[in-house]
C-alpha cells in the first residue's frame, strides 16, 4: 500500500543556552529519524522522555520547520511548502494532544471548538459546517446538547472525545496522536482506544500514535518505531518488535514493563543508569554506556541506520540474534 | 501483636460550596508489620485521602469526620497536634510523586537530610551526616559521599526519587506511605527505583502503603491489594487473590480493560477491542444510595441500587463489597 508520510533523515537542531559572548550549544532533539506510515495503518512511536519523539511528530506535522531531512505527505514534498497549499494540506493532517484541560479553549462552547478548524476555508457555509459538527460529534460518541456547553463541565475522557471530534471534523488523511490517554483513567483509556480503533476503520485513518506506554501501543500499532536520544534505534512490525527485538534498547525496555498478571515475574534486563541529556549526548551508539553489549566500536562509530531483513531497520553494530 | 496501622470506618468529607464531597466513605483495612499493601483505584477514589488522614494533613475544607486510625496500638485520632508532628517523618514517613516539589532547591541534598535526622533524633552532624550516607548508599545513588554536596537539580528524576525514599526511610519509620513514586519516570528508570524501595522497606522492616493506578506495578510488588472505586473500599486480598480470582465486577473490570503485551499463544488471534466499562465516575458530592459502581455494572441487581453492600468476607484475607457476594450468617 502507498506510503501517506514518508520521513527521511529528518534533522532538527535547537540552540540552547548562550549570551552575547558564549556561543549557544546545540541540541539535536532530532537526528536523523526515517520511517513511513502507510495508508490505513497506525505507527507507533516510542521512547523514553527527552527522546524527541514529540518533536519529530510536530516536525511531520510541519508545526515547526526541520533542520534538514524531507517529509512527503501523500507522495508529495512538504518540507518546504508554505502559504496556502500549506494551510490546505493541513486539513489532511490533525494532531490530537495529550492534555484535553489545556488544549481546549476554556471561553469556547464545544461546537465552536469542534468547528473553528472548518473557519478557515470560506468555501464551507455555516449550514455545512454545522452539519459536520454534528456528524464528528455523534462518530465520538457525544450527544448534540453538548454542543452549547464550555469545556470545563465537561470529564477528562469527554474532553478527549471533543479533541479527537476537533481533528476528525477536517476528514484528516494522516491524525498524528500525542500521548493521547496518558492522562485518563484506565477504563476510560480503553473508552478512548476502543474509539480511535473505531475511527480508524470507519474513516479510513493512519495514525501515528506516539506513547511512552508500551502496552498501549502494542494494542493500537502496525509498525513499530523505536527511538533513543534523538535517533531511531529500531522500525519493524509489531510483532517483530515485541517478539524478535533485535535491539539492545528495544529489549531492554520491553523487558522493564510489568505486566499485570500474577506470578508473571520477568526477566529484567538491568539497564544502569538513565537516559543521558541530549545536550551532551555520548559518542557513537547513543546507547553505548548503558547497552550490556557493548564493545569498542560502539564507542566511536555511529551505527548506520540499516535493513536488516524484510522490514526490519535497525541501527546497531551488533544486533542481537533473532 | 497490633497491625501497623489499622484503619477502621475512616470517613473524610469536604465542605464545599456545593455540597458535601465525600471523598472517604468508610474505609477500613490494616496493614501488617513488613508488609507491602498496595491501594488502586481512579483518580479521585480517595486513595492519596486516605494516606493524607493517616498522617492527619486532610487539606482544608476536608475533614475527618469519622472512623479511627490505630498506629502500633496507639488512636492517632487521640493525638495532639504536637504528638502528630512527632509521628510524621518519624515513625511514618511519606513519599510523593513529584521529587522536584518536595526537595528543597535552596539546599544541598545533604542539608535535608541531617535536618531530617536532627530534628527526630539526638544525633551530632557527623553521625547524621554518616547516617544519610548509608541511607543513599542503600538506595543504590551513585557516589553518595559527593551527592550530600548536591543541590536537587542537579540530580535526575531517578535520582531525585532515591534521595526521597533514602530521606524517608532515614529513621527506620513503621510505616512508608508511598503515593505514586514512580509515575513520573520513565519505565527503564521505574523498575530500578521500585526495587530499591521494596529492598529498603524490606531490610528495615518498613510496612509501606504504597498508593498507585497501576496494576502492572501491584502485581510485582504487593502482598496484599485494597482496591478503592469513589470513596470506599470495594476488594480487598492476596495479590493473588485480586489477580486471580478478582470478585468485585469494579476489579474485574479494571483487570480487564488494561492493554497488556500480548503472550506468544495470543499472537495469531485478530485483536480483539479492549474491554470497555461503560460509564463515568460518579460525583463525589452526589453518590447514588447504593452500591457506588450500581451505574455502570453490567451485572447490577435491585438491591445495588437501593443499600450499600457490606464487605463480605470470601475467605481469610479476601473481602468484596458486592451484593452479589453476599454470604449469609
Amino acid at each position: 500500500m502507498a506510503d501517506i508520510l514518508a520521513v527521511e533523515n529528518l534533522q532538527k537542531h535547537f540552540e540552547y543556552g548562550g549570551g552575547l559572548l558564549r556561543k549557544p550549544r546545540l541540541v539535536r532533539a532530532v537526528d536523523g529519524v526515517s520511517f513511513s506510515v502507510r495508508e490505513g495503518e497506525t505507527i507507533g512511536l516510542v521512547g523514553e522522555s527527552g527522546c524527541g519523539k514529540s518533536t519529530t511528530g510536530r516536525l511531520a506535522m510541519r508545526l515547526i520547520d526541520a533542520t534538514a531531512g524531507s517529509i512527503r505527505f501523500a507522495g508529495a514534498d512538504i518540507t518546504r511548502l508554505g502559504g496556502r497549499p500549506l494551510k490546505t494540506l493541513r486539513a489532511q493532517m490533525q494532531m490530537i494532544f495529550q492534555d484535553p484541560h489545556s488544549s481546549l479553549d476554556p471561553r469556547m462552547k464545544v461546537g465552536d471548538l469542534i468547528g473553528e478548524g472548518l473557519r478557515l476555508f470560506p468555501e464551507i457555509d455555516a449550514a455545512a459546517r454545522a452539519g459536520r459538527i454534528a456528524e464528528a460529534m455523534e462518530r465520538v460518541g457525544l450527544r448534540p446538547e453538548h454542543a452549547d456547553r464550555y469545556p470545563h463541565e465537561f470529564s477528562g475522557g469527554q474532553r478527549q472525545r471533543i479533541g479527537i471530534a476537533r481533528a476528525i471534523v477536517m476528514t484528516p488523511k494522516l491524525v498524528v496522536a500525542d500521548e493521547p490517554v496518558s492522562a485518563l483513567d484506565v477504563s476510560i483509556q480503553a473508552q478512548v482506544i476502543n474509539l480511535l480503533e473505531r475511527l480508524r476503520s470507519d474513516l479510513g485513518l493512519s495514525y501515528l500514535f506516539i506513547s511512552h506506554d508500551l502496552g498501549v501501543v502494542e494494542h493500537i500499532s502496525d509498525r513499530i518505531v523505536v527511538m533513543y536520544l534523538g535517533r531511531v534505534v529500531e522500525f519493524a512490525d509489531c510483532r517483530a518488535i515485541f517478539r524478535h527485538p533485535r535491539h539492545p534498547y528495544t529489549k531492554t525496555l520491553i523487558s522493564a514493563i510489568p505486566i499485570p498478571r500474577f506470578g508473571v515475574k520477568r526477566e529484567r534486563i538491568p539497564l544502569t543508569g538513565e537516559v543521558p541529556s541530549p545536550l551532551d549526548p555520548p559518542s557513537g551508539c547513543h546507547f553505548h554506556p548503558r547497552c550490556p553489549f557493548a564493545r569498542e566500536r560502539c564507542r566511536t562509530e555511529t551505527p548506520p541506520f540499516r535493513r536488516l531483513s524484510d522490514g526490519h531497520w535497525i541501527a546497531c553494530h551488533h544486533p542481537l540474534e533473532d | 501483636m497490633f497491625p501497623v496501622l489499622k484503619i477502621d470506618d475512616l470517613q473524610t468529607h469536604f465542605f464545599t460550596r456545593t455540597g458535601i464531597a465525600k471523598a472517604i466513605d468508610g474505609v477500613g483495612f490494616h496493614i501488617d508489620k513488613g508488609e507491602i499493601v498496595c491501594v488502586v483505584g481512579e483518580s479521585g477514589c480517595g486513595k492519596s485521602m486516605t494516606a493524607l488522614s493517616v498522617l492527619r494533613l486532610v487539606p482544608h475544607p476536608g475533614r475527618i469526620v469519622g472512623g479511627e486510625i490505630w498506629l502500633d496500638g496507639q488512636n492517632l485520632m487521640a493525638f495532639s497536634e504536637r504528638e502528630m508532628r512527632e509521628v510524621r517523618g518519624d515513625r511514618v514517613s511519606m513519599i510523593f510523586q513529584e521529587p522536584m516539589v518536595s526537595l528543597n532547591p535552596a539546599f544541598t541534598i545533604g542539608n535535608q537530610l541531617i535536618e531530617a535526622v536532627r530534628v527526630h533524633r539526638k544525633a551530632s552532624r557527623a553521625e547524621a551526616w554518616e547516617r544519610s550516607v548509608e541511607m543513599l548508599r542503600r538506595v543504590d545513588l551513585p557516589s553518595p559521599e559527593a551527592r550530600m554536596n548536591a543541590y536537587p537539580h542537579e540530580l535526575s528524576g531517578g535520582m531525585r526519587q532515591r534521595v526521597m525514599i533514602a530521606e524517608a526511610l532515614l529513621l527506620d519509620p513503621v510505616l512508608l506511605l508511598a503515593d505514586e513514586p514512580t509515575t513520573a519516570l520513565d519505565v527503564t528508570v521505574q523498575a530500578q527505583v521500585l526495587d530499591v524501595m521494596v529492598r529498603a522497606a524490606r531490610e528495615s522492616g518498613t510496612a509501606v502503603m504504597m498508593i498507585t493506578h497501576n496494576l502492572a506495578v501491584v502485581s510485582e510488588i504487593a502482598d496484599r491489594v485494597v482496591v478503592m472505586y469513589a470513596g470506599r473500599v470495594v476488594e480487598q486480598g492476596t495479590t493473588e487473590e485480586i489477580f486471580t480470582r478478582p470478585a468485585h465486577p469494579y476489579t474485574q473490570g479494571l483487570l480487564r480493560a488494561i492493554p497488556t503485551l500480548s503472550t506468544a499463544a495470543e499472537d495469531d488471534a485478530p485483536r480483539q477491542p479492549l474491554y470497555e466499562m461503560g460509564g463515568l465516575v460518579p460525583s463525589l458530592t452526589d453518590l447514588p444510595p447504593g452500591c457506588a459502581f450500581c451505574p455502570r455494572c453490567s451485572a447490577a441487581i435491585d438491591l445495588c441500587a437501593a443499600q450499600k453492600p457490606p464487605a463480605f468476607p470470601l475467605g481469610e484475607t479476601h473481602a468484596a463489597a458486592c451484593w452479589l457476594r453476599r454470604t449469609e450468617g
